[in-house]
């Protein structure tokens, strides 16, 4: 395997370089172990294609969202302002990220306190590293495999982004299959509005395993999904059903990665 | 002028002035929400309003419903032109003041108003079957116990008596006026049903019956209109106001406080005074951050309130309600409304000191319910009118984090993680790198 090329933005402003885009990795795609394989996968596209980014490294800190969620308004407040003095700080103008949570709050929330970017999804960037011919995929490792996708409410619903993920998929050469709910009518996993740090009030189930019993309906080999919080609620979902050895719960950057042999 | 014509007007302004009465009490019970600028965007608020109010865009997800509500829809809508010819009938004395002006189009209209009223009645059996029989899971929910369970009922009642007066009435005036001129009116439903049904009574009793049917069907009417603003049958108007105020933003942008953000501003500006006294605004009204209460919501989550009719579409889409858990979306704009009428009729009578010690979060909805938001919009998505219930519960949540520190434990210490280490789970925020060189 060959070594991934992460440039931080002040390594590239001390040889007096900037990048294209600014990768925003996330805590999830920094600190949890699922997760990290997602933003290795994002940098394999992106040194692959030879796309000119950084990552902020230590010096990024949480966008804020989950605080926001919660009510905390000060906290999020005063961690977006933060990383808005970061940002502007290197003069980012674009941003990728692999975690619709930061996608949405970063895009929508942060202009009204004074950050303006242009915010895209990895699964946009990818989508657009296709369009330019700079991507290829063979599809061949997916050749008749079965993949549902699983819409991020903060992707799809929250910022209408459905086509992205799913123009993605179908150029594996896999059967696609879609869940009965999805796209506007998807069913959350459960792990929005802050709930990923919390249990669950008191109900009849979890979230997460009535939407993996959805997914596991339609018999696929794959789950795909486009967020690290969907990717941990269903991978423990298929774990409910013991089904981890059939079914597998990857990001729509890994499903393209593993493809193209990266 | 007829006894009949004075008791007619009398009913007319007494039904029509109680009416503005109680709309004009709700108007100031939407007064009571926070100013929120909804003035932007006039052409893309039009358009929304065309296409989900009018147009009935989102009602299509559930198309049975859809199909079923276009029918009563579009019939009381076009019935309303009949209605300006029974208005002046009833205060002039007159009978079917435009048919002999209108002549084939009044044939027209008429014909069509009986169709629909066909359809309509139709759509009134399926949604009291709908309602009572299937028990369709979203109208027995615990909140759809006691009045709003009847009062989805009384509507479909009064409709179902609505169009059987209507029929009455054209078909009883069907065979007396073939009786009087030996011709037919030529409706399209009374012109042979009236026959069929009424061809044996006397000219006496088509006579009273006739009158029962216009009476009645009039009397329906305004019935309909003193009823309608103590029924969540009130989105009928409501849901024009509604979808032309609702948000254009990105379902996911939450607001950002602009209370907050001073003080945020102030907290990092490098060069402010630490020390320093702020100005005091002698003016300024101390304001909470967050909803504790009806009044702290903003006018626009008021007349969501007022907009919802209770059909339970946010409620079945809802991740938590679906898995068990206590919320229930449409729960939410129910107490929203309640407490809005107690606090209004409160403020009436005392002003704006009244305080009963109660409010909306704790009174009427539990922390419970509140926290058990995955903020997933499926709510938002579903509603056919634009109603937001997500952006009462944040205001909700606000409110208990910020002015009470309550909130379950677990958040709390993700609040403390985000506060010293930039990240929700207890990482350092030197190691953010570390997955680079991880195997």
């Amino acid at each position: 395997m060959s070594v991934l090329k992460v440039p931080t933005m002040a390594e590239m402003m001390a040889t007096g370089d900037k990048p294209d885009v600014l990768f925003w990795v996330g805590c999830s795609g920094s600190f949890d172990d699922r997760a990290k394989k997602i933003t290795k996968a994002i940098v394999k596209i992106l040194n692959k294609c030879e796309v000119k980014f950084a990552v902020l490294g230590a010096e990024e800190s949480c966008t804020g969202d989950p605080a926001k969620r919660a009510g905390n308004e000060f906290l999020f407040q005063m961690q977006a302002m933060m990383n808005i003095q970061v940002l502007d700080g290197y003069e980012v103008k674009k941003i990728v990220t692999g975690c619709p949570h930061c996608f949405n709050t970063l895009k929508n929330e942060y202009p009204g306190l004074g950050g303006n970017y242009e915010v895209i999804h990895h699964t946009q960037l990818i989508q657009d590293l296709f369009k330019s011919g700079k991507l290829t995929v063979e599809g061949g490792e997916f050749k008749g495999k079965k993949i549902t996708f699983h819409d991020p409410c903060y992707l799809g619903r929250a910022n209408d982004v459905y086509e992205a993920p799913r123009e993605l998929i179908q150029k594996l050469d896999a059967e696609f299959v879609e869940m009965k709910r999805c796209r506007a009518k998807g069913l959350c996993c459960g792990a929005g509005g802050a709930q990923m740090f919390k249990e669950a009030e008191n109900g009849n189930k979890e979230i997460n395993i009535e939407r993996t019993e959805e997914a596991l309906e339609k018999s696929p080999n794959i789950i795909a999904t486009g967020c690290p919080f969907c990717n941990t609620m269903m991978t423990d979902g298929v774990k409910n059903f013991n089904k981890e050895n059939e079914v597998e719960v990857l990001d729509i950057a890994e499903l393209i990665a593993n493809a193209s042999d990266l | 002028m007829e006894i009949s014509n004075i008791v007619f007007i009398l009913v007319l302004i007494g039904s029509g002035s109680f009416f503005a009465y109680n709309v004009r009490k709700i108007i100031q019970n939407i007064r009571l929400g926070r100013e929120e600028n909804r003035s932007d965007q006039k052409k893309e608020r039009w358009k929304t309003m065309i296409r989900v109010a009018l147009g009935q865009s989102k009602m299509t997800a559930r198309p049975i419903a859809a199909i079923l509500h276009i029918f009563i829809y579009v019939a009381f809508v076009i019935t309303q032109i009949e209605l300006i010819e029974i208005i002046i009938d009833g205060a002039f004395g007159t009978h079917r003041f435009f048919y002999e002006s209108l002549g084939g189009l009044y044939t027209f209209t008429i014909s069509l108003i009986e169709v629909l009223s066909l359809l309509a009645l139709i759509a009134t059996f399926s949604f009291l079957a709908r309602r009572n029989l299937l028990k369709i899971p979203r109208f027995v929910k615990p909140e759809m116990k006691g009045w709003p369970k009847l009062d989805g009922n009384i509507i479909l009642y009064l409709e179902f008596v609505l169009v059987v007066c209507i029929f009455t009435m054209n078909g009883t005036d069907e065979v007396m006026h073939r009786m009087n001129y030996g011709e037919s009116y030529g409706f399209a439903i009374s012109s042979w049903m009236g026959p069929l049904l009424f061809d044996s009574l006397s000219m006496d009793t088509l006579v009273v019956l006739e009158r029962i049917g216009w009476w009645g069907h009039i009397l329906m009417v305004f019935s309909f209109l003193c009823y309608l603003p103590y029924s969540k049958h009130l989105h009928i108007i409501w849901a024009f106001p509604n979808t032309y105020f609702s948000k254009l933003k990105p379902k996911g942008e939450f607001t950002n406080m602009e209370s907050v953000k001073s003080e945020v501003q102030l907290m990092l500006d490098p060069n402010a005074d630490p020390y320093a006294v702020p100005e005091v605004d002698p003016n300024a009204t101390p304001q909470r951050f967050g909803a504790k209460d009806v009044r702290d919501l903003t006018w626009v989550n008021i007349l969501n309130a007022y907009t919802c009719t209770e059909c339970g579409r946010c409620t079945s889409e809802c991740p938590a309600n679906i898995t068990g858990k206590k919320l229930s979306p449409r729960k939410i704009m129910m107490d929203v409304r309640d407490r809005v009428e107690e606090v209004g009729k409160g403020v009436r009578k005392e002003g704006d000191k009244f305080d009963d010690g109660k409010s909306l979060i704790g009174d009427y909805i539990t922390e419970e319910e509140i926290w058990a938001c995955t903020s997933c919009n499926a709510c938002v998505q579903a509603c056919p009118v634009n109603i937001d219930p997500l952006e009462i519960i944040i205001d909700l949540r606000r409110y208990l984090v910020m002015e009470e520190s309550k909130m379950p434990s677990e958040l709390a210490t993700m609040n403390t993680n985000i506060e010293n280490n930039q990240a929700p789970w207890q990482f350092s925020p030197s190691d953010r790198l570390n997955w680079k060189d991880e195997a």
